[in-house]
């Protein structure tokens, strides 16, 4: 369970957050959206210790962010962030195998190397595992970047959109992946999306900020509705329902 | 493969040592043997000092087109001695224990240098160009500080300066030796513990943060190393600008990879390489008509432009 408590940031004047409180269940798939600047990166980057608390707490399974070591952390919680400017010369296998560090601390066992191949195998990138991650395209690291966080073995996931420069095949077959990691019930994630249908067709929770508040915090269902986008993205958001699937008509 | 490349670069480094020690001697060994003895050791010491301060240094600033004498350090480290022969006298400096004077002088090169540079030093995987901009104008801060308190100073404590912080690599200042050695060998016991650590730091702050790496304490620790390092090497044989990028680009290039266990010994063996070699080629063969650090610096600056040019080096 992840708790927080009187979350409220600021840069300067400018208040990004303020006063979050929420519990998020686990097991299951929590997807954070909002329009732009609401918070969420920042909310998700206090949640991972990326940047040190102002007010407020936060914990997973009792262990505070703030207080507990971050290389325990590292074993309860991994996070993948929007940018990642990587320079070093490294394979796509070697960058997947960062993701066990927090195990071996620099020294892999064979326990290690089998977990680094099935996370290769998991998301499609056996085949080019060998390549160097200047010579791969923006989608291929970026799910690279998700196996490394997979392989890290950690209880709670947090991506910050995942599915950044990913097309339409592989995007779907990402979500697809952590719905089925999900069912398992080993692992939560906390998503950051943009796209409101990816949100209602395959989390469990959705949770919306606006102006760095709490707005929604329950179910597709109760998101995905035209007055509750309405108030959130402020334009008008037909919903529609095919197949039993609420649909959000935003393009058009 | 790896393993393969360092220990031809062993071999031929100790190849280097052997022509080093050994060519165009004439007179008694047991003269020859201190003489160009401790003038090899000084050099294998500036070697490792540059290699690896320059490496952690791109290690923590996330590119690898800046090293530390890029950012200044070494200018820093000039300007600490010369404030301290302005603040004491030249005869107070003079009469005081060498080795004092360079702990000394380490210690407020290392104060000053995280005051100053712990609040850029992470920021130039964001932001490249205001690195090299900071850097060129510490540098040039620096430098004319020095400058302008060697102006106003005492001619005679001018000279007495001039004698303190004029090195070269043909003429290598031996008093200081033991206390470099060890403070390399510390450094560098402190750095091979880090080694397996440095490889996930190289991945940037959020990365590191994430796989469990106290970002923040790793980072103070490399500057204070890359700080130490720099002093040593600056008061055995002065500053040198684009040598350490020279080295660590090659050990790059050569050993295409990003593991610190084997890029931190391949750019030591590249450095000791390059000056042992050249020093033995222009002292014994080009009877010292010309000097390496020129043509080292001609082609570590070559190098550095086209790095810069290419822009690909991130």
């Amino acid at each position: 369970m992840i708790e927080i408590n009187g979350v409220s940031h600021s840069y300067g004047k400018s208040k990004i957050l303020q006063n979050i409180s929420l519990s998020i269940k686990e097991s299951g798939i929590t997807a954070l959206i909002g329009p732009n600047g609401a918070g969420k990166s920042t909310l998700l980057s206090l949640m991972t210790r990326l940047q040190p608390l102002q007010t407020g707490s936060i914990s997973f399974d009792g262990q505070s962010v703030s207080q507990t070591p971050t290389r325990e952390l590292a074993k309860t919680l991994a996070i993948l962030r929007q940018d990642n400017a990587l320079s070093s010369r490294m394979s796509l296998r070697d960058l997947v195998g960062f993701g066990r560090y927090p195990h071996h601390k620099g020294r892999p066992t064979a326990k290690d190397h089998r977990a680094v191949d099935e996370a290769l195998d998991y998301f499609d990138l056996q085949t080019m595992s060998d390549r160097f991650i200047d010579e791969v395209s923006g989608g291929q690291k970026q799910r690279a970047l998700v196996a490394m966080a997979f392989c890290q073995e950690t209880k709670y996931l947090l991506l910050d959109e995942p599915l950044n420069n990913l097309d339409m095949y592989y995007a779907r077959s990402l979500m697809k992946r952590l719905r089925e990691i999900a069912d398992t019930g080993k692992r939560s994630f906390v998503i950051v999306l943009h796209d409101i249908n990816y949100a209602g067709a395959y989390a469990n929770e959705i949770i919306a900020l606006k102006d760095g508040t709490l707005a929604i915090h329950g179910t597709p269902q109760d998101v995905l509705e035209t007055k509750a986008l309405q108030t959130l993205y402020s334009m008008e958001i037909k919903v529609t329902q095919h197949q039993g699937q609420l649909v959000a008509l935003h393009h058009l | 493969m790896h393993a393969k490349k360092l220990i031809i670069l062993s071999v031929l480094l100790a190849l280097a040592c052997i022509a080093f020690m050994t060519l165009g001697a004439k007179g008694s060994w047991s003269f020859l043997l201190v003489f160009r003895g401790t003038k090899l050791l000084a050099l294998l010491l500036v070697s490792v000092s540059i290699s690896v301060a320059t490496l952690l240094f791109q290690t923590i600033s996330g590119n690898r087109i800046l090293t530390p004498s890029i950012m200044g350090f070494d200018a820093l480290y000039l300007l600490v001695q010369t404030l301290l022969v302005f603040m004491l006298g030249g005869f107070t400096y003079v009469a005081l224990d060498g080795q004092i004077k360079f702990l000394a002088e380490v210690g407020v090169m290392l104060l000053a240098a995280v005051l100053l540079f712990s609040t850029v030093m992470g920021k130039g995987r964001q932001d490249l160009h205001r690195m090299v901009l900071v850097g060129i104008i510490f540098g040039v801060l620096f430098r004319s500080l020095t400058g302008f308190l060697q102006r106003i100073i005492d001619p005679n404590d001018f000279a007495i300066l001039q004698g303190a912080s004029f090195a070269q690599f043909s003429s290598v200042d031996k008093d200081l030796l033991g206390l470099s050695i060890l403070l390399v060998s510390v450094c560098c016991l402190i750095i091979w513990r880090l080694r397996y650590s440095l490889d996930v730091i190289a991945l940037g702050r959020s990365n590191a943060i994430n796989l469990g790496v106290n970002y923040e304490r790793a980072s103070f620790a490399v500057l204070v190393l890359v700080a130490t390092l720099v002093s040593v090497s600056t008061a055995l044989v002065g500053p040198v600008a684009f040598f350490g990028l020279l080295v660590t680009s090659l050990a790059h290039f050569i050993m295409n990879t990003h593991r610190h266990s084997i890029l931190l010994p391949a750019s030591i063996l590249i450095a000791a390489l390059i000056l042992v070699s050249g020093q033995t080629v222009f002292e014994r063969i080009l009877k010292s008509q010309s000097t390496l650090s020129v043509t080292v610096e001609f082609f570590g600056g070559l190098l550095f432009l086209l790095l810069l040019f290419r822009g690909k080096m991130r």
